[in-house]
């Protein structure tokens, strides 16, 4: 499935799977795919899907911190095989703060495993605390700071490195209602200034829909794309968008899919509403 | 200062007290225990003089480089079996059950591979000290959080690059509990062999001293040990709370 043909593809998916062998003789989980995606250069995707589906599974055969069982992954044309590609960053929905530095380490640390001078790192770590509002806490221990702040760290860890695809894997998941909208029009912001790819999973339909240029509907397990929904936002939108009648219909739209699909995965997890 | 300080510091002053009382009036008789104000004078008069610096400084040394030897080899071979599942799985039995081994029984042996000098004593100290170390470092280890091991990837750092920026970091608040147990078992390990069979440091001067019912020398020098073992430990402990308390955990 590709989206808008004027832009370039920037990383494509064809015919990938994922199976997770059972541990100890256990029957083998079929987690993904088969999924046939293109990620367009500078757009904003967003992926929605019940429990359970494999987004984040996806998410890691992207960043190559896993390798598919069948299909190929490309990003800039060039195969991921479950390597670390250069420009590509990940931010994850778990704290990934390192707690023993302040958070001009935290930030910098991607950096000091680069060649770059010192003075290049300081520089760009300033500008990231900067973007981010976090200059008054440069200093800080990651324990000083709320969750919002602890993410933010994050996203300027990732940043830093400049990459071109950022994966967000559920990046507001702990964090709450208006906090999220709030960093969510700060994602949009560094979005359009840094005119990287982005590839979000999210379970929140309408952080989905006021984000994304297009979003990826998938199925219970094995998570396979169901549909793509193109929101036809313009690029200066912010959360203000979810007031209008257009916004309903997209996230009624994802609903409509993801029902019966959160409804499956529901009766076979064997849990109750 | 805290209610908990100034309760345990009650407790401790309070039982202090108690001894002393006890010796005074004789319920406690001085052959068997000097009162304590008499112990720490006791005490004061051997720094002052130094007639012990010399034991004190064997005592010190050798606990000293059995602690070394415990963490270094202790962290090392905690962070090679982590890193090594099936080989995990076939030790942590014997890890479970190595104290109940009384390993001051292997001093014999060791004196008659070593001879009485130094070694055996430290080879003890170090063998009490050096599992307790593993332990902890795989305990550590196995609470460092994936999404820390999975940032270390992403910035692609080697195995060993991780282990020394990502994985040891993360888990130091578990080594320093092993490195807590190596400090008091180091000073058990060489004291201990010091009191079976030995010519120096200051387990041998306390031995000799109970030998010759010198309670002038034997309480100070119990004393000594008391306040050197738990004064490392108290160190250790506040380095422990200002780490436990930059990470959020207290």
């Amino acid at each position: 499935m590709s989206g808008d043909a004027k832009k370039p593809v920037h990383v494509s998916l064809r015919g990938v799977t994922k199976v997770f062998r059972g541990a100890d003789g256990a029957q083998p989980v079929h987690a993904l795919g088969p999924i046939d995606l293109d990620l367009l250069r500078g757009e904003f995707f967003a992926v929605v899907g019940p429990s359970g589906c494999g987004k984040s599974t996806l998410l890691e055969v992207l960043a190559g911190l896993s390798e598919v069982t069948e299909g190929s992954v490309s990003f800039e044309g060039k195969a991921i095989h479950g390597q670390i590609m250069d420009g590509v960053g990940v931010v994850f929905q778990e704290d990934a703060c390192f707690p023993w530095m302040t958070v001009f380490d935290n930030i910098a640390f991607g950096l000091r495993q680069t060649s770059l001078e010192k003075t290049e790192i300081d520089n760009r770590v300033d500008r990231a605390l900067e973007m981010m509002g976090l200059l008054p806490f440069a200093k800080s221990y990651p324990a000083q700071l709320s969750g919002g702040m602890r993410q933010r760290v994050c996203i300027a860890r990732t940043l830093v490195l400049q990459p071109r695809l950022i994966l967000l894997d559920e990046p507001f998941g702990a964090l709450d209602q208006q906090t999220r909208l709030l960093m969510g029009e700060e994602l949009l912001r560094l979005w359009r200034e840094t005119g990287a790819t982005i590839f979000l999973i999210t379970h929140a339909l309408d952080e989905a829909a006021m984000l994304a240029d297009r979003i990826g509907v998938m199925s219970a397990r094995p998570g396979r794309l169901l549909d793509i929904v193109e929101t036809q936002w313009g690029t200066d939108r912010d959360s203000r968008i979810v007031e209008t009648e257009e916004f309903g219909k997209v996230t009624a739209l994802l609903w409509q899919w993801l029902r019966g699909e959160s409804m499956k995965a529901i009766s076979r997890n064997g849990s109750h509403i | 200062m805290k209610r908990t300080a100034l309760l345990r510091i009650l407790v401790i002053g309070g039982f202090i007290g108690l001894l002393e009382i006890l010796c005074r009036i004789g319920v406690i008789d001085n052959f068997t225990m000097p009162p304590p104000s008499r112990i720490a004078y006791d005490l004061w008069k051997i720094i002052v003089t130094g007639k012990f610096n010399a034991a004190i400084a064997v005592t010190l040394s050798n606990a000293g480089f059995a602690f070394i030897l415990a963490v270094s080899i202790g962290v090392a071979f905690g962070v090679f079996v982590h890193a090594l599942p099936p080989l995990r799985h076939a030790l942590d039995p014997f890890f479970a059950t190595y104290y109940a081994i009384p390993v001051l029984a292997f001093y014999p042996l060791l004196i008659i591979i070593f001879g009485l000098g130094d070694i055996p004593k430290i080879m003890i100290a170090f063998m009490l000290g050096v599992v307790a170390v593993i332990v902890n470092t795989l305990n550590g280890l196995d609470r460092v959080p994936r999404v820390l091991l999975k940032t270390a990837k992403m910035a692609r750092l080697n195995r060993i690059s991780t282990a020394i920026k990502v994985t040891l970091p993360s888990a130091t608040p578990y080594l320093l509990t092993g490195v807590k147990f190596a400090v008091a078992y180091s000073l058990i390990g060489i004291i201990g062999s010091e009191f079976v069979m030995s010519t120096n440091g200051v387990g041998f001067e306390i031995a000799f001293a109970y030998n010759n019912f010198d309670n002038s020398t034997m309480y100070p020098l119990i004393l000594l040990v008391m306040i050197i073992s738990i004064s490392i430990n108290m160190i250790l402990g506040l380095w422990e709370k200002k780490l436990l308390i930059r990470r959020g955990l207290r």
